[in-house]
């Protein structure tokens, strides 16, 4: 009670012992930062894994940016794929087409500075993809819930088939020419960014309205909450950094086509949220890490590498018998892994809680927890 | 004296069934007027056609000058006007610090660019916000409660915490839809006291609908009885309970001790 009866709130406060310092999170982003530099500088995990970690990074941008929407606004976007679809092409478009045309225009030597103007194209994928979230913003303002989820869904296979009868930028066949301008460095750099934009946003009144909209819309607006802008901001925030998604994952696997953004690789992303867990930042960071993780070391090769230190004796067996199936075998297990998280923790493993180290300092203090 | 909330010939049509006819009530500052009726008679529709939820099909309702037919529920609650619903819903997912404060942001100064950096006007705002939700709460007795989950809340302190909601707005007027719903005796009389103390603390105008007799005869200045969306009766509530014709509507035979409650289906 005498805890409560203090100012809620000031900066002259020291955090309780359980608290963190104030320096503990930028110091360990910068730790974080110069080991995505040291990693491929002086090879600490191998090429495979490096790529991996890459795939994590871009995945938690996915999840967490599809539970802006999915759990914090409450709806159900299948439009993952769509968004991130739109923020491929558009980076591609601009580090294949643009950019060279520009460099030669300009008569600069376009190879050396076509790493500099990867993070603009990024932007410009995810600039584009906002655009188009704005457009799925506007259904959402007439309806919600299911019929809501279907507009998304329609919006994925619009985008599919345009860009199937899209001559410029491939059509059906896909598009390349892209270099591999996705590094670890650049994927560090913008999981990071979205991260810190996403909890910012939560944690703001705009925040508050987008989750005021999932508890109770009309309540919301009858409280002053201008439900479309929230409905707005969420969708178009959500899809710019889908788009950004998008932007580093073209650029990893170098060729992208209409085939890749189908409505399996929304249904990822949904999983990594609620396997995470709804309206939880540090639950997407999670989910997206444990699905990409456990998808890839579930490989004959990567357990058979991982148990390389048993016995032939011991080894030999478990090959034949378990490892050679694992391929067919692992489609069963993440499944059923999904089956009984739901079972058990109906919401995510971290649904509707967040980790303490990504609550402002603010907001900790002002519930006295 | 002008009237705060001025509601003139307003009627509201739900495909073939007129849910509110021709109604018109004047509310002057500082009054506490209560809307009554049977079930259905139309008394939430009238809330919900002055906060916007529904448009009326016509007649106009001004609100210290201002007309708000055709406007925004949320353009409406931030001029002032509040309210609290028949069953409860509240953010119940949320704390109950953080209903208050939603309550609040809208009168937050701040742009989204500086929330997402966190710079400029954001720092200063957001704990202004929480400053103000914490004090408000520590008014209602619920400070203690600012972390728990609203959901977690028994009933009456939910009924309370809608009303800090509410209060939070820092609206002029204030639409109570039903607040002794489900409460006993002895609770309707805490909560005659506290709408009582709510009015002067805020300064508030407020406008009710209930059933229970008591809480309306008890404190109401003023009545207006509405019956299938008209009203058939208005004055204070010493005329409003003389009316033959609201005998006849709405409290059935008269009761000899005169003070029965629930007198509503």
């Amino acid at each position: 009670m005498i805890r409560d009866r203090k100012p809620p709130v000031s900066p002259f406060v020291k955090g309780e012992e359980r608290g963190f310092a104030a320096w503990a999170l930028p110091a360990a982003v910068l730790a974080g930062l110069s080991l995505s530099f040291a990693i491929p500088a002086y090879g600490l995990v191998n090429k495979y894994q490096q790529m991996i970690l890459m795939y994590v990074g871009i995945n938690i941008i996915l999840a967490v940016s599809l539970n802006l929407v999915n759990g914090y606004m409450g709806e159900f976007s299948l439009g993952s794929a769509g968004f991130m679809a739109v923020g491929a092409y558009t980076a591609s478009f601009v580090t294949v087409r643009l950019l060279p045309a520009a460099f030669v225009h300009l008569a600069l030597a376009p190879d050396a500075l076509l790493c500099w103007g990867f993070p603009l194209a990024v932007l410009a994928g995810g600039l584009m993809a906002a655009l188009f979230g704005l457009l799925v913003a506007f259904p959402s303002f007439k309806t919600r819930g299911d019929y809501l989820a279907l507009v998304t869904l329609a919006f994925l296979m619009i985008v599919k088939s345009a860009i199937e009868n899209l001559d410029v930028i491939g059509g059906p066949r896909g598009f390349l020419g892209m270099k591999r301008l996705t590094t670890l460095p650049w994927v560090y750099a913008w999981t990071v960014l979205t991260l810190l934009v996403i909890r910012n946003f939560v944690y703001s009144r705009f925040g508050r309205g987008v989750l005021a909209v999932r508890e109770d819309e009309i309540a919301a607006e009858l409280t002053g909450v201008d439900t479309r802008r929230a409905k707005f901001l969420a969708f178009t925030l959500s899809a710019f950094f889908s788009g950004v998604a998008g932007g580093l994952f073209a650029h990893l696997l170098q060729f992208i086509s209409p085939r890749v953004f189908d409505i399996i690789k929304s249904t990822d992303v949904l999983i990594m949220v609620y396997l995470g867990g709804i309206a939880s930042i540090g639950g997407s960071v999670l989910g997206a890490t444990l699905y990409t993780v456990l998808l890839e070391a579930l490989r004959p090769s990567a357990v058979a590498w991982a148990f390389g230190w048993l016995p032939p004796a011991l080894l030999e067996p478990l090959n034949t018998h378990v490892i050679a199936h694992l391929n067919v075998w692992r489609m069963v297990i993440m499944p059923l892994l999904l089956v009984l998280v739901m079972l058990y923790r109906p919401r995510g493993i971290m649904g509707l809680r967040e980790m303490r180290w990504l609550v402002p300092r603010r907001d900790r203090e002002a519930t006295g927890r | 004296m002008s009237a705060l909330l001025e509601v003139r010939n307003l009627t509201h049509w739900f495909g073939g069934l007129c849910a509110v006819s021709d109604f018109s009530v004047a509310v002057a500052p500082g009054e506490l007027v209560g809307v009554i009726g049977p079930n259905g008679a139309g008394k939430t529709t009238v809330f919900n056609l002055i906060t916007g939820v529904y448009r009326a099909t016509s007649g106009s309702i001004r609100f210290g000058g201002e007309e708000l037919v055709g406007r925004a529920p949320h353009a409406i609650a931030r001029l002032g006007i509040a309210r609290t619903f028949q069953n409860i819903r509240l953010f119940r997912d949320l704390s109950v610090l953080d209903n208050v404060r939603t309550a609040l942001d809208g009168h937050a100064r701040y742009g989204a660019l500086e929330a997402l950096g966190r710079f400029g006007r954001f720092g200063g705002e957001e704990q202004r916000i929480i400053a103000e939700a914490r004090e408000l709460l520590a008014l209602l007795k619920l400070d203690h409660l600012a972390g728990e989950a609203a959901c977690n809340l028994p009933y009456g302190l939910q009924r309370r915490l809608e009303i800090a909601r509410a209060l939070a707005l820092r609206p002029r007027l204030l639409l109570l839809d039903e607040p002794a719903a489900g409460m006993n005796p002895n609770e309707i009389g805490q909560l005659m006291e506290f709408i009582a103390w709510v009015r002067t603390r805020f300064d508030l105008t407020i406008l009710l609908i209930e059933h229970q007799m008591r809480l309306v005869m008890g404190i109401c200045e003023r009545l207006a009885v509405l019956d299938f969306g008209a009203t058939i009766a208005a004055g204070t509530p010493a005329e409003v309970r003389a009316d033959p014709k609201l005998l006849e509507a709405y409290l059935g035979v008269e009761d000899p001790a005169g003070d029965r409650e629930g007198c509503a289906p």
